[in-house]
């Protein structure tokens, strides 16, 4: 043990301390510790509902009409084109959008004390059925994939915008101190077409971005040590380093060194706390097998019982991407295996949440980027093409209603014709349920105040709890 | 004069209407002060609307022209005090009178005379920004502090707020300053210990002028310009496939080493490619606008993201060269500044009208080689000639034969149903052009109708496209394609259903490549089956393993080809007959990875009633000349190309083709660059609704915004070409304000401006605001040289200042916007890599050249973590040490080293970066592979190289990286943890063989000194991961 190292610069002294807890600082130092920490936790504009997000993010745009939008009227008159009219001004990614009608290929029923209607493809979801609030008006402007995505995942198609997650750090700060505070799984056959824009800080300063974590080698990117480096050189080299850090600060009084001695510090406890958060072995077995969890495996379940892991300590927004859902062509085959990879430990992550007591303050999202088109895609009667104009979410906890099924779409699933919720209404509600009028939470940026919403957005209060 | 005349004209028929003349004194002024004066007044000026003065009211507005005489239609005052068009309605929340309506249309209509000295005579407060920039006065300061004009500026605002400037910087400190922000590389000890050496008064002026000299310059400068070009090496989006651009980047590298004007930089990045004869390297600079994204995706419309791409430049336009966000008024006026949105889309306009090519490109090396090729050519038909000098003759007759030797070939005119995403546009040749997402394997099935008569045999012709990669014919990134099967249906036009699949005989092309199998990387196979290309009976076989391929070979491939494919038996059309070809194109790559396709690009089907048709083997430029160009009419060149085609013809010639051939095996391949290539014919520009390309409004006219300089009257040709000149222009007011400012950026961390993406309205306010000016006058003045400006910043005595802050100055001016002391920041994330690199004397120091790719880890390069498998062949050897310019960039999966670093992705332009400081970026730098073999090395060097004992090494590794010699308190630092680390190596409590080689002890004793090179590893590493070594001080 060397000698212990405390600032003698009163300046750095002042900051030490503060830095410590024991803060006395005048005003402008106050600002300048914001400055220095823009991850400490803020407070809202309203108490929130909700405290963190788990986005379940399901890239490449679920089919609603096999999974939550019943439509039987679309199964009576598969075959025949759509009514005339219907398709006025309407674009399609791939098919001619004069295409016959494909039919629901799955079978629905009601489930729990709502009766909510779902799928035979997602049983654990319909387990649920009660804890839930089904959200079948959305809209989107987009329809192809990457546009989508960022739309869905920014509010914009256009890419270079901070994404919700890197808006709720900025508005909320990080609780956590070991963790980065927005963290991203992606799992399934394709990482997501919107790639790092649909976590990333666009304008915003980039410690908002979002983190991606991998669920085999190294969670986090050079998170362990180099070969040769074990933890006792780590730990010397890291007391070396802090110490050699701060006689620089005593001698040219940047703050900033106070900063990177405290990033070296949090990179440490992240070393350690990492491995031991990802560790989903030391779960119970039965938890594992609620997810369907598979120590060692990487899949969809084990991401979902980290995703809780992470909301434990502390982490403000969790998204974990699952592709791919575009059936264009192998629609059965497709959405049978995607629903048997997600649906139970979907289904489980609530479950696990709300016994835990979590799910009062933690909001959890399952959607995609756009439906699909009630017209059939190829000639094998077994795909649909992208369809912006209406789908389905689901959302729990955090101030979401349980329990209900809000908006309508027409008979054929092709618009909505009842509480109609836009991207931007969605991205309204999401920051409303985390205390943030939306209009207000804005960043300054080439001269305008930007924000999640862009100019639109309104609260979707009907599906508050 | 004249033009009151022509008004008095024009009101002839209101005032034969019977109108009152209306006064603007008594009628008009009384209406609008009672009414508007309070938002468009004197006091406010909303909307850029001052309705008190007569220059802003007869100017444009952000909604147009405000008052256009005898046209209140037109007339955008009107409009909205009538509530016409999509304007609110004014005054806003009420209504005039119909009568004050009515007076205020009567008043425009009959010329909206408004008399001198009514009004206010005055005008909207400018903008000190769109004012064009004079060069200010120096302020006089006392003391002899001031060194150069731009420390008189800041001097004078110092002693205005009382503060005094800090002492110099330490000699060490300034020379690693000064290397970092020049070259982005710290100084080599030996730089430092010259420099510490030299005690003249030049001494400091011979390192600026070393550095400036340095290649390593544009190397920096380059990076910082490249990140307002959005410069990356995939096109983004969900495929991010990537592109070869690098040419580009190394023409930024080069120019800035050259120290090209600025205006010229410019000028060439925008229309480089319409400067008269222009070069290779004009064109190449026109990347810069090329350097947008391009979705590939499988529902893209090719226009919707051509246009988004056209956002993409002209936002890259405004934050680079302008410094203005114009992309505001993308979709509405803007908000803030005076600038419409139909003056977006008139300039616009001038940069709309360009093909989305590419363009081969050749190293100076390849350049000399092809010439070389030509030249043994030309010298072997010179002699072909000279020994046949009967040629002209002989050629003559063949000319004649070749005549009538071809059949006549009716064109069908075909079109194809939507299916895999590929978009086709029917050419107005009635060929068919392949645009937007590339499936990798399709079958592609144009339909059309035969004509009654006899087919014997269709053929299919390619064709090269300016919009295609190297122009075609194909769609691989090569221009090249495959064609794995051809089939005919025919079906009753009664009976369209009844589809009949007819035989084929014989296939002929003019292109017959032997056999060579996929590059399993970019076509990969997925299982155990491997295709393979060649001649085309590949495409007649039925086999979907084999293909025809046209590719003949570098300087051979990108040329139309064609091949014929003959019925077994005659087809007899009598009654109207649908024709249906099934082109299977089956040799692209994976399905799902999409990265690499080999389709058809432009094509067009004939059919014929000869017999025994066969692909004419004659290239069609040639066929084209016999065809059009009478013999005496023809010019030396297209002379050449008939003889080119003429001797292979000739059997006696057989050895003298072979050479050539021989030649043109050796033909480089060169790169491809992404290039502006002007149309032939003007494209139409809209406005666009809410910038949605399928809302089109008014079509507009290449035009530049009122509230800038004028475009010249004797250049107002509204080309691109003249729209780069009057970015340039010296009347510009942003143009080298927003220049210079990022450069003072660079160099202290923060520009005069804040806000360097934004001089408009809305900016920030200049901290010193005749600094800047004079800063860009004097850039100007010195023929626009950049290195002129870094001089003169460099050179001053307020860049030299010690960044060290008390805890007084740090309250008063947290920030350093008095430039009261040195600035202190960390550097951009390929410094914080390069000076690891550098400092470990790992680094290799060759300029430009194809991206490298250093170690990262696989998995970032594979799904789920990418969309679809990408390439990353870690460099082994010295390329893997290269600067971090040189790491390629993929879009959606970029190194990770560097974005931790808050380095840009390229997805759009960025002028100024985010420096962030995060645990992330600690365990890059404790952890990651380059920096550890980075430390393995400074560590053998220090325990090699560093003297004889430990004191003497320590010096010598802190040196190498912080340029100065440590103090005695953080050498004892040091020497402790040597001491501690050696005593665990020692006892191997610590693996010395795996810390010093990354590598167990399996021949124990072949390395030097294990443990000593561990202990020195280890000691490195700290020393590479110091604050004050990512910092420039």
């Amino acid at each position: 043990m060397r000698s212990p190292d405390f600032p003698a610069n009163p300046l750095a002294r002042r900051w030490f301390l503060q830095q410590c807890g024991v803060g006395l600082g005048a005003v402008a130092l106050r600002d300048l510790m914001q400055a220095s920490d823009p991850l400490a936790p803020k407070r809202p504009h309203h108490k929130p509902t909700a405290k963190n997000v788990i986005f379940l993010f399901m890239g490449g745009g679920p089919s609603h009409l096999e999974l939550f939008d019943n439509k039987p009227e679309l199964g009576k008159h598969e075959g025949t084109l759509p009514p005339e009219g219907l398709l006025d001004g309407y674009r399609a990614a791939f098919i001619d959008p004069n295409s016959t009608l494909l039919g629901p290929k799955f079978k629905f029923a009601k489930h729990g004390q709502s009766g909510a209607e779902l799928s035979e493809l997602i049983p654990h979801t319909a387990s649920i059925a009660d804890e839930i609030a089904i959200v079948k008006g959305l809209v989107t402007d987009a329809f192809n994939h990457a546009p989508a995505q960022v739309m869905m995942s920014t509010g914009t198609q256009q890419f270079g915008r901070p994404s919700m997650g890197a808006w709720t750090l900025y508005g909320l700060g990080s609780e956590s101190r070991d963790l980065p505070g927005f963290v991203v799984f992606s799992s399934g056959q394709k990482g997501p077409s919107g790639g790092n824009s649909n976590w990333g800080s666009g304008f915003l300063p980039s410690m908002y971005q979002g983190v991606q974590f991998r669920t085999s080698g190294d969670p986090v990117l050079y998170l362990s040590n180099p070969a040769g480096v074990d933890s006792e050189l780590q730990r010397d080299s890291l007391d070396s380093i802090r110490r050699l850090n701060r006689m620089r600060l005593e001698k040219v009084g940047d703050p900033e060194i106070e900063t990177r001695i405290n990033s070296f510090e949090m990179a440490y406890r992240m070393q350690s706390s990492t491995p031991e958060l990802m560790d989903i072995s030391r779960e119970p077995q039965h938890v594992l097998d609620m997810y369907g969890a598979e120590p060692g495996k990487p899949s969809f379940a084990n991401n979902c019982v980290l995703a809780r892991r992470l909301v434990e300590r502390g982490v403000r927004f969790v998204e974990l991407f699952h592709e791919s859902w575009d059936q264009h062509g192998d629609l059965i085959s497709g959405l049978t295996k995607n629903c048997k990879d997600t649906d139970q430990a979907s289904a489980a992550l609530v479950k696990d949440l709300k016994q835990r007591g979590l799910l009062d303050d933690t909001l959890v999202l399952w959607g995609g980027e756009f439906g699909r088109t009630p017209m059939v895609q190829g000639g094998t009667d077994d795909g649909r093409d992208h369809h912006p104009n209406a789908f389905t979410m689901w959302m729990a906890g955090g101030g979401i209603k349980p329990g209900i099924t809000i908006g309508k779409s027409d008979d054929l699933g092709f618009n909505v014709i009842e509480d109609r919720v836009h991207v931007h209404d969605l991205h309204a509600t999401i920051l409303h349920t985390l205390g943030f009028d939306h209009t207000k939470l804005t960043y300054r940026f080439q001269g305008r105040d930007f924000r999640l919403t862009d100019v639109a957005g309104e609260v979707a209060t009907k599906i508050l709890a | 004069m004249l033009f009151r005349f022509v008004v008095a004209i024009a009101l002839v028929p209101a005032l034969a209407l019977g109108a009152a003349e209306v006064d603007f004194a008594t009628d008009i002024e009384p209406i609008f002060r009672a009414n508007c004066y309070s938002c468009h007044g004197d006091q406010q000026q909303l909307g850029q609307l001052r309705l008190d003065s007569r220059s802003v009211v007869m100017s444009s507005g952000p909604s147009g022209s405000r008052v256009v005489p005898s046209d209140p239609g037109a007339s955008s005052l009107y409009q909205r005090v009538a509530g016409l068009g999509e304007g609110v309605r004014m005054p806003m929340g009420g209504q005039l009178a119909e009568a004050e309506i009515e007076a205020i249309r009567t008043w425009i209509e009959q010329g909206a005379a408004w008399p001198e000295g009514s009004g206010s005579g005055k005008s909207l407060d400018q903008h000190w920004a769109f004012v064009p920039p004079t060069r200010p006065a120096q302020p006089k300061t006392d003391g002899d502090w001031a060194r150069n004009p731009i420390d008189s500026f800041v001097l004078a605002k110092l002693n205005a707020e009382g503060v005094p400037p800090s002492p110099r910087a330490a000699k060490e400190t300034l020379l690693r300053r000064l290397s970092l922000d020049l070259t982005g590389l710290p100084p080599t000890p030996d730089e430092t210990e010259a420099f510490l050496r030299d005690t003249s008064t030049k001494a400091y002026e011979r390192q600026v002028q070393r550095l400036l000299a340095s290649p390593h310059y544009g190397e920096r400068w380059g990076r910082i310009w490249l990140d307002a070009a959005r410069y990356a090496d995939s096109d983004g989006f969900e495929k991010d496939k990537p592109r070869q651009v690098w040419f580009y980047r190394d023409w930024v590298v080069n120019a800035l080493n050259a120290d090209m004007p600025y205006d010229r930089f410019v000028i060439e990045q925008v229309a480089g490619d319409l400067l008269p004869g222009a070069a290779q390297d004009d064109r190449v600079a026109t990347g810069f606008l090329r350097n947008s994204m391009i979705n590939a995706e499988g529902g893209a419309n090719p226009e919707q993201f051509r246009m988004e791409a056209m956002f993409d430049r002209m936002d890259a336009i405004g934050k680079s060269v302008l410094g203005l966000t114009v992309q505001c008024a993308q979709c509405h006026d803007h908000k803030y500044d005076p600038f419409t949105q139909r003056d977006y889309y008139r300039m616009f306009a001038f940069i709309n009208n360009s093909h989305e090519s590419t363009q081969a490109v050749f190293t100076a090396e390849e350049e000399q080689l092809r010439a070389e090729i030509i030249a043994g050519i030309d010298e072997i038909e010179a002699g072909l000639r000279e020994r046949a000098p009967d040629w002209r003759a002989r050629m003559a007759t063949w000319e004649a034969e070749e005549a009538t030797s071809q059949p006549s070939w009716a064109v069908i005119d075909a079109n194809i149903k939507l299916g895999s995403g590929e978009k086709y546009e029917v050419q107005p040749d009635k060929s068919i052009l392949a645009q937007g997402y590339a499936p990798t394997r399709s079958v592609v099935s144009p339909e059309g109708k035969l004509e009654p008569g006899t087919v014997n045999a269709f053929r299919l012709e390619l064709f090269n496209d300016p919009r295609l990669p190297l122009s075609g014919p194909g769609r691989s990134f090569l221009g090249t394609a495959a064609l794995t099967e051809f089939e005919v249906e025919v079906a009753p036009a009664s009976d369209p259903d009844k589809w009949k699949k007819l035989a084929l005989s014989k296939a002929t092309a003019d292109v017959n490549p032997p056999i060579t199998w996929l590059d399993p990387f970019l076509f990969p196979d997925k299982d155990s089956k491997r295709r393979v290309l060649g001649d085309v009976g590949f495409a007649i076989d039925g086999f979907e393993m084999s293909a025809w391929n046209i590719d003949a070979g570098p300087g051979r491939r990108n040329v139309p080809r064609k091949a014929v494919f003959q019925l077994s038996v005659p087809l007899e059309v009598s009654e109207p007959t649908l024709v249906k070809f099934n082109l299977s194109m089956k040799h692209g790559g994976w399905n799902s990875d999409d990265n690499q396709s080999l389709n058809l690009g432009r094509f067009r089907l004939s059919a014929t009633a000869a017999k025994d048709a066969t692909a004419d083997p004659m290239p069609a430029s040639v066929r084209k000349i016999l065809s059009s160009v009478p013999g005496p009419e023809r010019a030396p060149e297209q002379n050449a190309a008939v003889f080119s085609y003429w001797r292979t013809t000739v059997p006696e010639w057989a050895e003298a083709n072979k050479r050539i051939d021989e030649l043109m095996d050796k033909y480089p391949a060169g790169s491809t660059q992404l290039v502006m290539n002007e149309r032939d014919s003007a494209r139409m520009t809209h406005m666009l609704q809410r910038g949605d390309f399928l809302r089109p409004t008014d079509q507009v006219q290449a035009g530049v915004p009122s509230f800038l300089h004028r475009m010249d009257a004797d250049r107002d040709v509204p080309s691109r070409a003249a729209f780069a000149e009057w970015l340039v222009d010296r009347d510009s007011p942003t143009t080298a304000r927003s220049i210079v400012n990022r450069i003072w950026q660079g160099h202290f961390g923060i520009g005069i401006v804040e806000t360097s993406e934004d001089l408009g309205r809305q900016s920030a306010d200049p901290s010193h605001p005749e600094l800047l000016d004079w800063l860009a006058v004097e850039l100007m003045d010195s023929g626009w040289r950049l290195k002129h400006i870094h001089k003169l910043i460099v050179s001053s005595e307020t860049y030299r200042q010690a960044s060290g802050v008390t805890a007084e100055l740090l309250e008063r001016d947290p920030r350093n916007r008095l430039l009261a002391r040195g600035s202190r920041f960390r550097v951009d994330g390929e410094l914080v890599r390069d000076i690891a690199l550098a400092t470990s004397g790992l680094m290799t120091s060759q300029i430009g050249g194809p991206p490298v790719y250093p170690p990262a880890p696989e998995f970032l390069f594979l799904p789920p973590i990418s969309y679809g498998p990408k390439r990353w062949y870690v460099d082994d050897g010295d390329q893997r040490y290269r600067r971090s310019l040189y790491a390629f960039r993929y879009r959606s999966v970029p190194y990770p080293v560097l974005t931790t670093f808050d380095t840009p992705t390229g997805n759009f332009a960025c002028v100024k970066r985010d420096r962030s400081n995060t645990p992330l970026q600690a365990l890059v730098t404790l952890n990651e592979t380059v920096f550890l073999e980075a430390a393995r090395e400074l560590g053998r060097r220090a325990w090699q190289d560093g003297g004889a004992d430990d004191s003497q090494r320590m010096d010598y590794a802190f040196r190498r990286v912080l340029a100065r010699t440590p103090e005695s308190a953080e050498r004892d630092e040091l020497m402790a943890l040597l001491a501690d680390q050696r005593e665990r190596l020692a006892s191997a409590d610590l693996d010395a063989y795996e810390l010093a080689f990354g590598k167990p002890a399996v021949d124990e004793g072949t390395e030097d000194a294990p443990v000593e090179l561990a202990a020195w590893t280890a000691v490195s590493r700290v020393l590479l991961n110091l604050d004050e070594t990512i910092t420039r001080e």
